[in-house]
């Protein structure tokens, strides 16, 4: 039905896209000249789409490699992202595997977008349509600033972004992000996805590996965490995630947003983590954060108490 | 859907699994015990295919039986394991193979030690300090790669469990309602409440 009604309405961005590259009223220079975003000279952007009848279906053809393993481009799938709200404000962290297929195309990715030094935007799914989307959505936030001498707040650049991507749904979008920051309200935390979902929160967790972060987030986490503690938090999670799912891993970049804006905490080896824990940093353990290291030397096994040595020879010769 | 898991402690392993028997949407009992007691110091917890898994835990269950009365002495964990894994490897190479996933829990009287295996229904055996079934494993495990130690007390071993059952209850959408929790030590098999 949808497709139905977007073939004839000739205000759905499917239309705007086929018609995009009939304009030809910009040049490619213009994608250089403009940071790539020469398009907004004109108020709405466009893209150059193959000029083929149908260009989601030709985009579907050749990304979904469910379907079909050797189709031509592969796009990145594999993530463990998360985000928290507490006391102290809010921790994002992440890692930073790229994978195309079963293939580590990168281990040194950086999926928290910096929005603006007060709003952080994390990447899961594909990793084109993250960094492209949430640095447009950084324009149009400075673009809201101009406009009303105000800072935009968490929910408004969030839902700006919802109401974009909700605008080419079914059209091969993928993108699960977490929009953070500070603005008057405090701390804010929102889920949003290309299905259109957008939801506030005080913990979220986005990717591949999310299920493993979570079984550490939750039951670490309480709304009183002190700095130091949330930080630990943040990273002993992406520690578990990177040592359980195969598509995340490398290393975790780790960010806290205080009312002052993001701060970079840092970033930490996965495998490091494992054997030598995260380093001298405050809320950390000491010692690595793998099980096998972490239980090192303990056992089992509960042998009988050892009868005091001599007694029953003793017991013996008097009977 | 079917979860299961399993942890050892000082001394002892507990064994844990959902009691809810589904078919296609509905589910048809909510009291199915799905933990086997093998032989006084051993447990299963079975889960996979319906119909395979009961038919292959009673199989199980007998030939353990039958090795008992014929030696006296029952089978330890780590033999047991072995003949169960050998079991669903040949059944595998069958015209209709078990698909059955296993948690093996037992507690060796002659070394005092608890034993854990974690079997899938490809003949895969491993043995673990703790170990998962089911969409409930995606959070268990790294939970327990956190929480658990080899040296907990029964009472800390079962918080640990709750803590398992408590974030599954929590994320997973189809988290089952009730599980069934037995624990075999020294002095055998028996169930407890969490």
């Amino acid at each position: 039905m949808n497709t139905f009604v977007n073939r004839f309405a000739s205000t759905s961005a499917a239309n705007e896209l086929r018609n995009g590259d009939d304009d030809g009223e910009f040049s490619d220079a213009m994608w250089g000249s403009a940071a790539g975003f020469g398009s907004l000279a004109k108020g709405v952007p466009t893209f150059i789409v193959p000029a083929v009848p149908d260009p989601t279906a030709f985009l579907r053809l050749h990304t979904d490699d469910h379907a079909d393993p050797s189709c031509r481009i592969k796009i990145q799938h594999g993530t463990t992202t998360l985000a928290f709200r507490f006391k102290g404000g809010v921790i994002v962290a992440v890692d930073s595997r790229a994978t195309a297929g079963s293939y580590v195309a990168s281990g040194t990715v950086k999926k928290v977008i910096e929005i603006n030094p007060y709003l952080l935007g994390t990447m899961a799914g594909g990793a084109a349509d993250c960094q492209y989307w949430e640095t447009y959505l950084g324009i149009h936030c400075r673009l809201h600033e101009l406009r009303n001498r105000e800072r935009i707040s968490v929910s408004a650049a969030s839902k700006y972004l919802s109401n974009l991507v909700y605008g080419y749904k079914g059209m091969g979008l993928s993108m699960g992000t977490m929009v953070c920051g500070w603005d008057k309200t405090g701390p804010a935390v929102f889920y949003v996805d290309s299905d259109g979902t957008r939801l506030k929160g005080d913990l979220f967790s986005v990717g591949s590996g999310s299920t493993f972060a979570y079984g550490v987030l939750d039951q670490g986490y309480k709304w009183d965490l002190t700095d130091e503690e949330a930080q630990e938090l943040g990273r002993r999670s992406i520690y578990a995630a990177g040592h359980r799912d195969a598509f995340s891993g490398n290393t975790c970049n780790l960010y806290h947003v205080k009312e002052d804006g993001w701060k970079f905490i840092g970033n930490y080896d996965i495998s490091q983590m494992h054997y030598d824990g995260p380093g001298n940093v405050p809320g950390a353990p000491g010692g690595g954060y793998g099980y096998d290291v972490r239980v090192e030397g303990k056992s089992s096994a509960d042998p009988p108490p050892a009868a005091a040595p001599a007694a029953t020879p003793a017991v013996a010769a008097a009977a | 859907m079917e979860c299961s898991f399993a942890l050892t402690g000082k001394g002892y392993v507990i064994v844990a699994a959902d009691t809810t028997a589904a078919r296609s949407i509905v589910k048809m009992k909510t009291d199915e015990d799905k933990i086997k007691s093998l032989s006084p110091h051993l447990l299963m917890a079975y889960s996979g295919e319906p119909g395979d898994t009961v038919q292959f835990a009673e199989y199980v269950e007998r030939n353990i039986r039958l090795y008992q009365i014929r030696n006296i002495y029952a089978l330890r964990p780590s033999a047991a394991a072995s003949w169960i894994r050998r079991s669903l490897a040949e059944s595998l190479r069958s015209r209709k193979p078990y698909s059955v996933n296993l948690l093996l829990g037992g507690y060796d009287t002659a070394s005092h030690e608890p034993h854990l295996y974690w079997i899938d229904y490809l003949g895969t055996m491993t043995s673990v300090p703790f170990g998962a079934h089911g969409y409930g494993s995606y959070f268990a495990l790294s939970l327990l790669d956190r929480y658990h130690d080899p040296e907990a007390t029964l009472e800390e071993g079962l918080a640990t469990l709750k803590r398992c059952i408590d974030e599954v209850a929590k994320r997973l959408v189809v988290a089952p309602g009730k599980y069934i929790v037995k624990v075999v030590d020294k002095d055998g098999v028996r169930e407890v409440e969490l």
